[in-house]
């Protein structure tokens, strides 16, 4: 579904992404895990044109979408929840809904914001509420579901357990699985290694804006000279 | 007690136009967090190409009204393409914006004042039916109630359009976040030429209703208000249409209150512009603190 070929990002003289190449299939969960300042946020952002694409080639669905701008891509079907989780937060819960369906017909929208809120059935209790006086978690879960709103084909997701309790970063995690049971295609950026590898089928290790390490998840977890290098799970 | 009252009443009207011209301003304001100082310009040039369509093509007023306010948001399209989008990848863009939204100023006057001469010029007489009415010893004229419903008619559209419409919300997501909007999928670049437009043709009707309240139009009418709208502005909160609104009909009744009462118009700048300090001393954010555009 998405194939990337020597991924270059660099901000003014600073290359955060060197030569990165990854895959990810179709209904699949891939994870790009590594340290601060490795350069996930960059990948991610790169694929959504919001980061400065040096070079390399991006080809979602069979086309190359390097050129295309940020919305030109959502409107192909890639969408973020972007690190920090990023909700309008002067805006109510229900507005940041609606934009995540920005590219969308509004009979679309007006159903899928139902679906969302059965997801979680907090936004429709905190329908009008602005988007900014929800707790870590809800905000994370707006987030999700504002990206699930375009409808997009690969949902990208930035560190969707940044600064959450163990509970919510649990019930985030099952609720990616449960949409990858209903078909969804993930990538996702995780520190939290463990989880992550968990969840999905492939791993990505960055280190320093280059790929150090890929396989399936399940094989990356068995070795145990992996997890001390690259996880810090020891 | 009624000169009082008239004079009141006097200051709404009057007051209302300066809202609408202090809206635009305070919209791009609030999306961009850039200050516009051509806005005083367009005003200019949105009053003299308004008289100017009426003079020569014999339009009925109303007619030159809308076609003025849509080339004034036509000059706020072409303001933005030159003085702003190329500044955009600056670091130092809010400065360097504001530095050539003076000079695009300058050149706008330079060309009304080329096009349509330094003289202070009139909408020709009996164009159109004014009735006066009167009240007790209240007086008002037709037109000034026509001005004022099309300023506060005007105020209302762009807020219910912020709250409700689709490109509304973009415009508070681009004002909240321009890179959340673009991963959104917003075309950030088109709805802030929408915000410009739509900026520049509500400055441009401003200058048209005050062309007709005084009727009287030079190219240097921009420079009494340029000053008062961002008085204004800030008298409202910086990028709050509702503060702009407010702030516009309050510095409008204390400039004809200062006339009434002290009978001396060389006072009346000085004693706005000293409510204006004194507002911001006892509330420093404004009548109606900042960043409202977000919540619209
Ligand atoms: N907008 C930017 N301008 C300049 N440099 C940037 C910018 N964004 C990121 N960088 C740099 O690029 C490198 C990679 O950053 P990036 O945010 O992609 O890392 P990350 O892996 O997401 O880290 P974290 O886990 O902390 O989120 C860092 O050295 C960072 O300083
Ligand atoms: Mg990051």
């Amino acid at each position: 579904m998405l194939r990337v070929r020597d991924l270059q990002v660099a901000y003014g003289p600073v290359i955060a992404v060197k030569n990165v190449s990854l895959d990810v299939a179709s209904g699949a969960i891939v994870s790009l895990i590594g340290p601060n300042g490795a350069g996930k946020s960059s990948i991610l952002n790169a694929l959504s044109g919001v980061a400065p694409l040096k070079s390399g080639s991006i080809v979602f669905n069979g086309r190359d979408i390097s050129r295309m701008s940020a919305h030109q891509r959502v409107s192909a079907g890639i969408a973020q929840a972007p690190e920090g989780r990023r909700v309008l937060a002067g805006m109510s819960v229900r507005e940041n809904l609606e934009l995540g369906g920005y590219r969308r017909p509004a009979k679309e929208v007006r159903e899928n914001i139902g679906k969302m809120e059965e997801y979680f059935p907090v936004l429709r209790q905190k329908s009008k509420m602005a988007a900014g006086s929800l707790s870590g978690g809800e905000q994370q879960m707006l987030a999700i579901a504002r990206g699930l709103m375009a409808r997009p084909g690969l949902l990208l997701l930035d560190e969707p357990s940044l600064g959450l309790a163990p509970l919510v970063v649990r019930f985030i995690f099952e609720f990616l699985e449960r949409l990858r049971d209903e078909g969804q295609t993930i990538l996702l950026v995780e520190q939290n290694a463990r989880e992550a590898m968990e969840i999905s089928s492939y791993a990505y290790v960055i280190e320093s804006g280059r790929i150090v390490v890929e396989g399936a998840s399940r094989e990356l977890r068995r070795d145990a000279a992996i997890e001390r290098a690259y996880l810090g799970l020891a | 007690m009624s000169v009082f009252i008239q004079q009141l009443i006097n200051g709404f009207f009057i007051g209302s136009v300066y809202g609408l011209f202090a809206i635009g301003y305070t919209l791009v304001f609030g999306v961009l967090d850039i200050l516009n100082l051509a806005h005083a310009a367009i005003f200019t040039l949105g009053g003299l190409s308004a008289l100017w369509l009426t003079r020569t093509t014999g339009l009925p007023v109303w007619a030159s009204f809308c076609l003025a306010t849509l080339f004034s948001g036509l000059l706020g399209l072409v303001l933005y393409r030159v003085a702003f989008a190329p500044l955009r990848r600056r670091a130092d863009s809010n400065l360097s914006g504001l530095i050539s939204s003076i000079a695009m100023a300058i050149i706008f006057e330079a060309g009304a004042f080329e096009i349509f001469g330094a003289r202070t010029v009139r909408f020709p007489q009996g164009m159109f039916a004014v009735r006066v009415y009167h009240f007790d010893s209240l007086t008002f004229t037709s037109l000034q109630l026509e001005i004022v419903a099309i300023a506060l008619g005007l105020m209302v559209v762009l807020s219910l359009c912020l709250k409700h419409s689709r490109t509304g919300k973009a415009m508070r997501a681009v004002a909240e976040s321009e890179t959340t909007a673009r991963l959104l999928g917003i075309p950030v670049e088109r709805i802030i030429s929408e915000t410009f437009f739509v900026s520049s043709a509500l400055g441009g009707a401003a200058g048209i209703l005050f062309g007709l309240y005084f009727n009287a139009l030079g190219p240097d009418m921009g420079r009494s208000i340029e000053l008062k709208g961002l008085a204004v502005i800030i008298l409202g909160g910086m990028g709050s249409i509702p503060g702009a609104i407010l702030g516009g009909i309050a510095f409008g009744m204390s400039e004809v209150l200062t006339v009434a009462l002290t009978g001396m118009s060389s006072l009346r700048d000085a004693v706005a512009f000293s409510v204006l300090l004194l507002i911001l001393i006892l509330k420093p954010s404004g009548l109606l603190g900042r960043g409202r555009i977000r919540q619209a």
